[in-house]
């Protein structure tokens, strides 16, 4: 979230989307219920389904699955067209008056520069025009028709409310009467959010998608506003944490993995570190080298020296156009390139897209290694023929498979300390409830003595690549058990030759004299102590900031880009609502995402980004500068924006025996997948009370489809699509209402996740339907948006 | 004497989320059951002898478009209830000094009759131990000085717990609100019919209450107004003197002889 949880009470509009916060995330909806008791706010839920988000919104906008970039697109457009952007913060905060070079264009679903045989794109025509010093010349009246404020205009001005009616399946009034809500947001005295979850990242254009609500917002001047910004509710306790700290393809603290190009760090770091594109950009990633030499720090300790490049060479290296993201490393395994895995707190046989392609890339491994609280599906992946019965009979049968399984119990959440990150970057600090039960041992535990009995192996045996895990530093009291406290005092870093703890990421140095795990979370245990078990329930600002409350990342900060909660003169657009607040020579409020004593006009707003501002246009991506509606992988339709190029260019495809994609002539309905509020993810099904909530599996039918097919309440029905099937009652439904897409009537079928083929309760694995497709920027599957067909069982 | 404790459940903060029906389980040491699906997202069809806080469910179809009503259905606590009125068995039905109308197990006969007797179809028969089971509004809880589990439990403070009067004045206020908001049939529903209910709804559409599976006009059944009322002393005296009989008749004849193939 670039806000927080707490801070949601402060906005006027909010619009829920990509996301059913009410049933996913129902104790920070009470935020979302606040800010309609206090300040009379406007909830607008957009969604395939009525969901119980909708239910008690003001305004509900049904959607076809897949369709999100057209009905945020169209908003734009609608902004653009009824002038109802924040002028003054969309000529200061963003990039808008950025001049791009000559020769940028977009036509018939692609952006100049597409390379049909490589299919991808040489960016050189999306660059900026720059001036001999090197700076992006810029045109403060935004009229220049190669500003990014024009080009924007221009390429959302297909979007018409008509076009997105026929392209969402709502009419143009539903359309419009949301439109006209959340652009109410774009004055100074008014702020909207946008909630969001994997509705909108489940996509094989996610990336694109999040970038269009970036758009959006800024336009609407809502980001760095209480009340306001882009905020991804995250679904699990700390997968927030996880992503901060590198778990997914990526090195802690966002700092990219090194190719194999990047032969020296040095080259590494020359690739990964930000000119700036303005006199006036504090650019931020400039830091990158003290980052970086200060993680290999943390890595390697003693055995990081300026001599060996701090152990930069210990690091492995992908391609320079590989991707070991999970789809790739999966399609890997399928293709027997992996000898083992070591799946920890992961369930890929259950959360994975296209169960059979995991089972069979599974049963490929040498030995699979699972850590978790319950016998998992993917621990027994070699019994799904007997278990899944009928889903998999093309399955290997038990005797068939070689794979060697281990299974460690694992202590669960409530067993350990540590660390939750939640959705509002809030790092908490937690204390063990009880032990562990039975052989369950921490996972702190398991990792250090797995690691120490490599080592062991290797001193004694020998092997190849043996010298990153022998040169990597393990000091701690007791290495077969380090204490959590030890590891978030090293994430936070200290001064090497003082043994001081950091107090903030602008301590680090790139001469290796500090060491850090993680430069975001820099200022989490300082001197003063574990900052992130603090429980202050102060709010100076009256904002619900909580600045007391555990520790934020970064800097404490609890709203991100808050420099640009106020203008040129640093004066706060709503004096009401204003978290920083400039008194002449210095900012209070909340941690300034500036510098704290830099005069208003000084920086940009936006310090990480070299252009200092915001932004609209952005050439970083694979798609283009500007987000385009595609359809998903898999769709009833072509798009009726350009037929031709119908889908994602860039999304991969992967060509394997599993990887079928269906036609809409066999498969005609639209499924998306989700989450109830009873169950959390394929986990409670081991457990009680969330069993009896929702003991049972079911597919939801729209009413008319139902009547149609010949379906009664409770009758059972198959779900089929190209990759395998799923069977249970049907909900038949009045809350999934047919769609109108070019002239015929679409109908969206629902599958709630949660069941499997072992707990306490079970049911078909509804990844047995999903595509083998991604997004090509974060490798996230296409969950939302494929295509199946229906019939009784 | 003790003030009238009450449970406010506004039914436009309820998000349908069951923190509160899992809360019940737990405090309360229920069993485990295997539901069983019906065409809603509802947790079962209807309260059982070992769930005694059920959201309702219900899909709507409104000139405006679809609503989705939820709302938390559990004993009503009402002023004048059917179930004590019903009962026949000393001591199992007590309504107590803060209002609570609380069941002692081990004073029930399983007779059934305070389930006849309430208007709001609430008590259940477990066949496993042959006694009545419902909400208790957490008797044991409030005697202490905590509010229900349920109320603990709600995350958007759809739930409120406290003095009748006080969430009664709330309940008015916030039914006021509504209105002003446009929602012009928003109301209270304070079980008309049986002297009030010591739990309050605000309801969106307080016009229509059978929508939310409240009935309109709640009745304690004429025939349990008649047993309790003039009709009591023919009662206890057939009751009675069914006893007494029983007593002449195992006197006079004898135990009953049981018969293998019995």
């Amino acid at each position: 979230m670039t806000n927080g949880w707490t801070d949601v009470s402060n906005a006027d509009v909010i619009l829920v989307m990509g996301g059913n916060p009410a049933e996913n995330h129902p104790v920070g909806f009470r935020f979302v219920m606040e800010a309609r008791r206090r300040r009379k706010a406007k909830l607008v839920c957009v969604d395939p389904r009525f969901t119980r988000t909708a239910a008690v919104s003001d305004c509900y906008v049904p959607m076809r699955a897949g369709t999100d970039i057209a009905f945020l697109g169209g908003l734009i457009h609608y902004i653009l067209e009824n002038k109802l952007w924040l002028d003054e913060y969309v000529k200061q905060h963003t990039n808008a008056p950025f001049l791009v070079k000559e020769g940028f264009g977009f036509s018939e679903g692609h952006f100049t520069g597409w390379d049909e045989s490589q299919g991808g794109y040489d960016r050189s025509s999306w660059q900026y025009e720059l001036d001999t010093s090197g700076h992006v010349r810029v045109d403060p009246t935004l009229e220049h028709p190669r500003s990014v404020f024009q080009l924007l205009r221009q390429h959302y001005s297909r979007y018409t409310p008509d076009a997105v009616a026929n392209i969402v399946g709502c009419t143009k009034e539903e359309f419009l009467r949301a439109a006209a809500l959340i652009a109410s947001t774009g004055k100074p005295d008014r702020t909207g959010t946008i909630l969001y979850a994997l509705g909108w990242t489940q996509h094989s254009h996610a990336v694109q998608l999040i970038r269009a609500a970036a758009i959006l917002q800024l336009l609407l001047g809502n980001i760095g506003m209480p009340g306001g910004g882009v905020n991804a509710q995250r679904g699990h306790a700390n997968i927030q944490g996880s992503t901060d700290m590198g778990a997914w393809n990526m090195l802690p603290g966002y700092l990219k993995l090194p190719r194999a190009n990047q032969l020296t760090l040095q080259d590494y770091l020359k690739a990964n570190t930000p000119r700036a594109l303005r006199p006036n950009a504090w650019n931020y990633w400039s830091n990158t080298p003290k980052f970086m030499v200060s993680l290999l720090k943390a890595y390697y300790g003693q055995n990081a020296t300026a001599q060996n490049e701090f152990g930069y060479q210990n690091l492995p290296k992908t391609g320079e156009n590989e991707n070991w993201g999970w789809a790739y490393f999966f399609d890997r395994m399928s293709r027997g390139e992996l000898e083992g895995l070591i799946s920890f707190g992961m369930n890929p046989v259950a959360n994975g897209p296209n169960t059979a392609k995991m089972l069979a890339a599974l049963a490929k491994l040498k030995w699979l290694i699972v850590v978790e609280n319950f016998e998992t599906e993917t621990a027994s992946f070699w019994k799904a023929r007997k278990l899944g019965d009928k889903f998999y009979t093309g399955f290997a049968s038990p005797a068939q498979i070689q794979t060697e399984c281990f299974l460690l119990p694992a202590a669960c959440f409530a067993e350990k300390d540590g660390s939750f990150v939640n959705s509002s970057r809030w790092v908490q600090w937690k204390r063990a409830a009880l032990p562990p039960p039975g052989d369950a041992k921490t996972d702190q535990e398991i990792i250090s003595r797995l690691l120490l009995d490599l080592k062991s192996l290797y001193q004694k045996e020998g092997g190849r690549g043996a010298k990153p895990l022998l040169e990597m530093s393990w000091d701690y009291a007791n290495p077969a058990h380090p204490s959590l406290d030890e590891v978030a005092r090293e994430i936070n870093g200290r001064h090497l030759s003082s043994r001081q703890q950091l107090k903030a990421s602008s301590e680090l140095q790139e001469d290796g004299s500090t060491m850090c795990g993680n430069w975001i979370y820099c200022g989490s245990w300082t001197e003063e102590g574990n900052q992130m078990a603090r429980r202050g329930q102060e709010d100076p600002t009256g904002l619900g900031l909580y600045p007391n409350w555990a520790w934020s990342w970064p800097a404490n900060r609890r709203i991100l880009y808050n420099r640009a909660s106020a203008d040129r003169e640093g004066k706060p657009w709503d004096a009401r609502r204003a978290p920083l607040r400039w008194d002449g020579s210095q900012w209070s409020g909340d941690t300034p995402d500036y510098k704290g004593d830099a005069s208003p006009e000084s920086l940009g707003a936006f310090i990480m980004l070299p252009e200092g501002v915001a932004k609209l246009y952005a050439a970083d991506f694979l798609e283009g500068p500007f987000p385009e509606h595609y359809e998903p992988a898999e769709s009833p339709v072509k798009n009726p924006l350009h037929q031709e190029v119908s889908t994602n260019p860039l999304a991969p495809v992967f060509h394997g025996e599993f990887d079928r994609l269906g036609e809409a002539k066999d498969f005609p309905y639209v499924a998306i997948t989700y989450r109830l509020t009873e169950h959390f993810h394929y986990w409670t099904k081991h457990v009680a009370s969330g069993s009896e909530l929702q003991t049972n599996f079911f597919v939801e039918v729209p009413e008319e489809l139902a009547r149609e097919k010949g379906i009664r309440a409770g009758d059972r029905v198959r779900v089929r699509s190209a990759r395998g099937f799923v069977e249970g009652p049907a909900l038949v439904t009045k809350r999934i209402r047919p769609l109108r897409v070019e002239g015929r009537t679409v109908y969206q079928i629902g599958i709630p996740i949660h069941w499997g083929f072992v707990g306490r309760v079970r049911g078909p694995l509804v990844n047995n339907l999903t595509p083998s497709v991604f997004d090509p920027n974060s490798g996230t599957p296409e969950y939302k948006g494929f295509l199946v067909n229906l019939e009784k069982a | 004497m003790k003030q009238t404790v009450a449970k406010l459940i506004d039914t436009t903060l309820c998000i349908g989320c069951k923190a509160c029906e899992v809360a019940c389980q737990e405090w309360n040491d229920q069993e485990f059951s295997q539901g069983v699906f019906h065409n809603s997202y509802q947790t079962m069809p209807d309260l059982a002898a070992h769930f005694w806080n059920l959201i309702k469910f219900h899909e709507v179809e409104k000139p405006a478009g679809p609503v989705w009503l939820m709302a938390k259905y559990q004993c009503m606590h009402c002023a004048d209830a059917g179930c004590l009125r019903a009962c026949p068995a000393p001591g199992a039905i007590i309504q107590r000094e803060n209002g609570i109308i609380d069941f002692v197990e081990e004073n029930c006969i399983g007779c059934g009759y305070c389930i006849t007797g309430c208007p709001f179809d609430v008590p259940r028969l477990s066949p496993r131990t042959n006694k009545v089971y419902k909400c208790s509004l957490c008797s044991d809880r409030v005697a202490v000085g905590l509010s229900p589990a349920c109320i603990k439990a709600c995350p958007t403070s759809c739930l409120t717990f406290g003095s009748r009067a006080d969430l009664k004045f709330l309940a008015e206020k916030r039914a006021e609100e509504l209105r002003a908001e446009g929602f012009s049939a928003a109301g209270v529903y304070d079980g008309p019919g049986v002297g009030g209910t010591n739990v309050l709804y605000v309801l969106k559409y307080a016009d229509e209450p059978e929508l939310y599976g409240l009935p309109k006009d709640p009745k304690i059944p004429w025939t349990v107004r008649l047993w309790k009322g003039p009709l009591k002393w023919v009662g206890n005296t057939i009751f009675f003197g069914g006893i007494l009989a029983a007593i002449v008749h195992y006197l006079k004849v004898g135990p009953k002889e049981a018969h293998e193939d019995d």
